[in-house]
């Protein structure tokens, strides 16, 4: 088991390094086939410590590699912890990075430079899976900062495209501004415990939680504080609200890059930690109310900017967002399975929906604005199928009460866990995410009906010469979107019982904080009637309405457009936040760097250094030209004053 | 006494206004001029001291040569009569002071202001000793004895210049036909006949 | 007064300094730079004598005599190269001679 873990952990990064370093000498094929072939290895070793961790007796196996740092009372080892968390988390990451190789060997086959697109992408599952598998905070913040660093090579890949260097560049600050955070919050908590592995600061936590700390010359509730910082990091990771403006930006990336990153695995790396640290979290209420309220706000917001994109890529970029929001108020209040239950199930049906995007786009030969889309069904009937199962996944569409627990697509059960549980805790903020979460749901209905609906619908609106080159995307691409269908389809009904149902506690044992846990799961299920089929039935008549405004009257969204105009350019532009940040932090950064640059470090450091001794230097030789005159008598008067010195000098010391 | 001072001091001042016109005058032929008048005061100064050999000396090869040589050359050269140009007067005050200061330092190295000095009459007991001999005598037993290896350097050097002075100036003009009589007198029957069968009515 | 070796000195002295001021105060032409430096050649001449028969002692005008010979050699010398210096510039004007200028 030990070696199947360091096997799981480190294979894609040998395959990195191959893939990467030797790609000359291998060669495109061969640089895709160690790749896949190690995910492959990974996942399969994946399943069977999931199996043997989440269904057996043993919960927590600690897999000690070597020490890092031993400095005083620090000291950090490289370990690898896998606990049923982590085991959720290594089937998420290696399966949905396989199905993303395979996919990538046929998106990316007239790109030039494959072998490196391949070897990034397992470079980014290897610190992905470091993350996941952190025994202490330090090896998590190494995860962490890798990951987002393969988010910047792969969202800058085609680096020719300035704009995709732009918004790689906006993923990594906005992220670094996240990772600031987060440094603050590991620097408090091992001011508060002396430790950062995570056995002794759980340990510690019921102490810490008594503790108080001066920050910023206040004097603040410690645990609060760390874990609010903490969260800073989550909010850059996760692009939650305030920090979200780099994820529609990242799908200048390939779309594998997408699907991988940006809505399977590194977004969630933000809700993964939050839930490792789940047993602080439950001992600092109000950092708690601020995750959920931020979570909820982000839900909202983000369902209501996708509501108007027109790039398909973008609708479900801000899908994706909207839905992490909801993985975390689910975290705030406590519902922390729920969150992973959710974070799983939307592993499969996002990536479904991006990959099966993906197709779209390469069916139309790279055409990704909807509004030239429509009536793909004809040309791609498997991704047709495909999608709408990523779609009604996605808004969370069943049959409730059924077979015990309903029967319905994943999302039908992750979204309603998750609103029960925020329904249930009674708290203001529990309410408050509870209705931005229904009224996200249906718009999350809408808008993704209506990607259906303007894509595979209706009448091709675009160019005839793309519609006669269409077709189905190739095997070695439907593949992985079938086996992620099958994810999408059932493993809401498959993980029901084992992650909030009757054997939650069997399934994940001290993982996750168990009180809480407990106590939120239990008020979930006892929530009243309305409270279950409200987000159904809302889901429901999203999608009717959607089907109203975009198969029946497809002239109704230009008319809703003219009638609130304000509102409509409020969402269009993202609430303005790009242009908002822009304002605040980049301009003025920019004037503050070019100030320093041309007065700071031109005028002054330059000017008084080099510069200033050269001009110097050449005002004294032009000085000291003028006594070259070439002038007999100049000379020669130099020569007396010289010699009257000498005479002087030696009358004087003589005396 | 009185006209040993006298005659001192006629000569000292006529020296010195001598040299003093030598940079002033604008004519450079009225330079050499007070430079000669200079020479000549200035030999009698050291006639004054006992020095005979040496103020005869300078008459002849001062004035006689090298003075003459000057007037050669500064009637030789075109030299305009330039007016006194402005920049005098510029480095006027810091030259003299600088002068000042030096003349100052002269005569304070020598120790001559505020010490005693020795009178001529002191200069002329010591010279009485050696006047048994007189001057030219005195110098000759030394100079051809213990100086000599100095006096035919002293030679030399006046070799050098000479030919130095010959070297730097000598020019041979272009077009100057100059006879070569080595060649004249070795030339051959050769050279200077050919025999030409001329025809009868026919020219050369 | 009796004269003494002091006003010898004193007029050497005059007469030296004369010749220096003479050089750089010089704006007319070469050959008055020439003959301020005879002007303190004969300067030291009437140091020398007045000291050697101060002290009793012929070899400073011994020492003067050579100080002659060197003299008219230099003198002769430096006429030679102004005699060729102005055939080449055709002017002998000091302010005219800069071509050492940098």
């Amino acid at each position: 088991m030990d070696l199947a873990i360091k096997l799981i952990v480190f294979l894609p990064l040998v395959a990195a390094a191959i893939a990467g370093l030797f790609c000359r000498v291998i060669g495109a094929r061969p640089a895709q086939i160690v790749t896949c072939a190690a995910l492959l290895i990974a996942a399969a070793l994946s399943v069977l410590v999931f199996v043997k961790i989440g269904f057996g007796p043993e919960k927590l196996i600690v897999v000690k590699l070597f020490s890092w740092m031993e400095s005083g009372t620090l000291d950090i080892a490289w370990a690898l912890r896998v606990d049923t968390l982590t085991a959720v988390m290594l089937i998420v990451v290696t399966g949905v990075s396989s199905m993303v190789h395979i996919y990538s060997i046929g998106y990316m086959e007239e790109d030039p430079s494959i072998p490196r697109f391949m070897a990034y992408l397992s470079l980014f599952t290897f610190f992905m899976l470091m993350l996941v598998t952190a025994d202490n905070l330090v090896q998590l913040f190494f995860g962490w900062e890798g990951v987002g660093l393969a988010s910047y090579l792969l969202i800058g890949f085609w680096y020719d495209k300035p704009s995709a260097n732009a918004a790689a560049m906006k993923a990594f600050i906005v992220n670094r501004v996240g990772d600031f955070g987060f440094a603050l919050g590991i620097f408090a908590v091992w001011m508060l415990s002396g430790s950062v592995g995570f056995e002794e600061i759980f340990g510690k936590a019921p102490q810490m939680a008594q503790m108080r700390i001066q920050f910023l010359g206040m004097d603040l509730p410690a645990l609060e504080t760390a874990c609010l910082l903490l969260f800073v990091g989550a909010m850059g990771k996760s692009a939650q609200l305030g920090l979200h403006t780099w994820l529609p930006d990242a799908m200048e990336g390939p779309t594998p890059v997408s699907a991988l990153i940006h809505a399977a695995t590194m977004v969630t790396a933000g809700v993964f930690m939050v839930c490792r640290l789940s047993p602080l979290f439950e001992l600092a209420p109000t950092a708690s109310m601020v995750v959920t309220l931020i979570g909820a706000a982000t839900a909202f917001f983000a369902a209501t900017v996708g509501l108007t994109q027109f790039d398909i890529k973008r609708v479900v970029a801000y899908s994706t967002c909207s839905q992490l929001g909801y993985m975390f108020f689910a975290c705030g209040v406590g519902g922390y399975s729920a969150a992973m239950f959710h974070l799983t199930t939307h592993a499969f049906f996002k990536a479904l929906l991006f990959l099966g995007s993906g197709s779209v786009i390469h069916c139309l030969h790279h055409e990704q604005d909807m509004r030239k889309m429509g009536g793909v069904r004809e040309k791609a009937p498997q991704t047709f199928i495909l999608m709408w199962i990523g779609t009604l996944a996605l808004s969370g569409i069943g049959v409730p009460f059924i077979l015990g627990n309903g029967l319905g697509f994943a999302g039908f059960y992750s979204k309603d866990i998750m609103l029960e549980s925020a329904f249930g805790v009674h708290t203001t903020v529990g309410q408050i995410a509870f209705w931005l979460g229904v009224i996200a749901a249906f718009m999350t209905a809408f808008y993704s009906t209506r990607l259906m609906f303007m894509t595979f619908y209706g009448k091709y609106r675009g160019d005839h010469h793309t519609w006669d080159h269409a077709h189905e995307s190739p095997l070695v691409m439907m593949i992985p979107l079938y086996v992620l269908g099958i994810g999408a389809a059932f493993s809401g009904l498959v993980g029901y019982d084992w992650f909030v149902g009757h054997d939650w506690k069997a399934f994940w044992g001290n993982s996750l904080a168990v009180k809480a846990t407990e106590e939120v799961l239990h008020h979930a299920h006892e929530v009243p009637l309305w409270v279950k089929l409200l987000p159904l039935v809302c889901a429901i008549a999203g999608i009717a309405l959607s089907y109203y405004y975009y198969v029946v009257h497809t002239d109704m969204p230009e008319r809703t457009v003219k009638r609130f105009p304000g509102l409509h350019a409020l969402f269009y532009n993202k609430w303005y936040f790009d242009e908002l940040y822009d304002a605040v932090f980049v301009k003025p950064s920019l004037a503050i760097g070019r100030f320093l640059w041309k007065k700071g470090d031109g005028a002054t450091i330059d000017g008084l250094g080099p510069d200033n001794v050269a001009a110097r230097a050449q005002d004294m030789a032009g000085m000291l030209m003028r006594f070259q005159s070439g002038y007999l008598y100049h000379y020669a008067f130099v020569m007396l004053v010289g010699v009257a010195g000498l005479v002087t000098y030696f009358m004087l010391s003589a005396r | 006494m009185i006209l040993q001072a006298l005659a001192f001091y006629v000569f000292a001042a006529i020296t010195v206004a001598a040299a003093a016109m030598v940079v002033v005058s604008r004519n450079p032929v009225y330079s050499v001029l007070f430079l000669i008048l200079a020479f000549f005061n200035a030999a009698g100064l050291f006639l004054l001291i006992g020095a005979e050999f040496i103020a005869m000396i300078l008459v002849i090869v001062y004035v006689g040569a090298v003075a003459v040589l000057f007037l050669f050359v500064v009637m030789m050269l075109d030299i305009n009569l330039t007016e006194l140009r402005e920049g005098f007067l510029d480095y006027f005050p810091v030259g003299a002071l600088i002068g000042a200061v030096l003349f100052a330092e002269l005569l304070l190295g020598v120790g001559i202001i505020g010490a005693g000095s020795t009178t001529v009459a002191d200069l002329n007991a010591h010279g009485a000793q050696v006047m048994a001999i007189d001057n030219t005598r005195a110098i000759g037993r030394v100079l051809y004895t213990q100086y000599f290896y100095l006096f035919q350097v002293a030679g030399l050097v006046l070799l050098v210049a000479m030919i130095g002075a010959i070297v730097l100036t000598l020019r041979s003009r272009p077009g100057v036909r100059r006879q070569k009589a080595a060649e004249q007198i070795n030339r051959t029957k050769e050279q200077s006949i050919t025999v030409v069968k001329v025809p009868t009515r026919g020219g050369v | 007064m009796t004269i003494g070796l002091g006003h010898y000195l004193t007029v050497a002295a005059v007469l030296f300094t004369m010749g220096i001021l003479g050089i750089f105060l010089n704006r007319k032409n070469v050959i008055v730079i020439l003959m301020c430096v005879e002007l303190m050649l004969l300067a030291v001449n009437i140091n020398l004598v007045a000291f050697s028969v101060f002290q009793g002692n012929v070899v400073g005008q011994v020492f003067a005599l050579l100080v002659l010979t060197v003299a008219a050699a230099e003198a002769a010398i430096g006429l030679a190269i102004l005699v060729v210096y102005f055939r080449n510039r055709g002017t002998i004007e000091v302010e005219d001679i800069n071509t050492m200028k940098g």
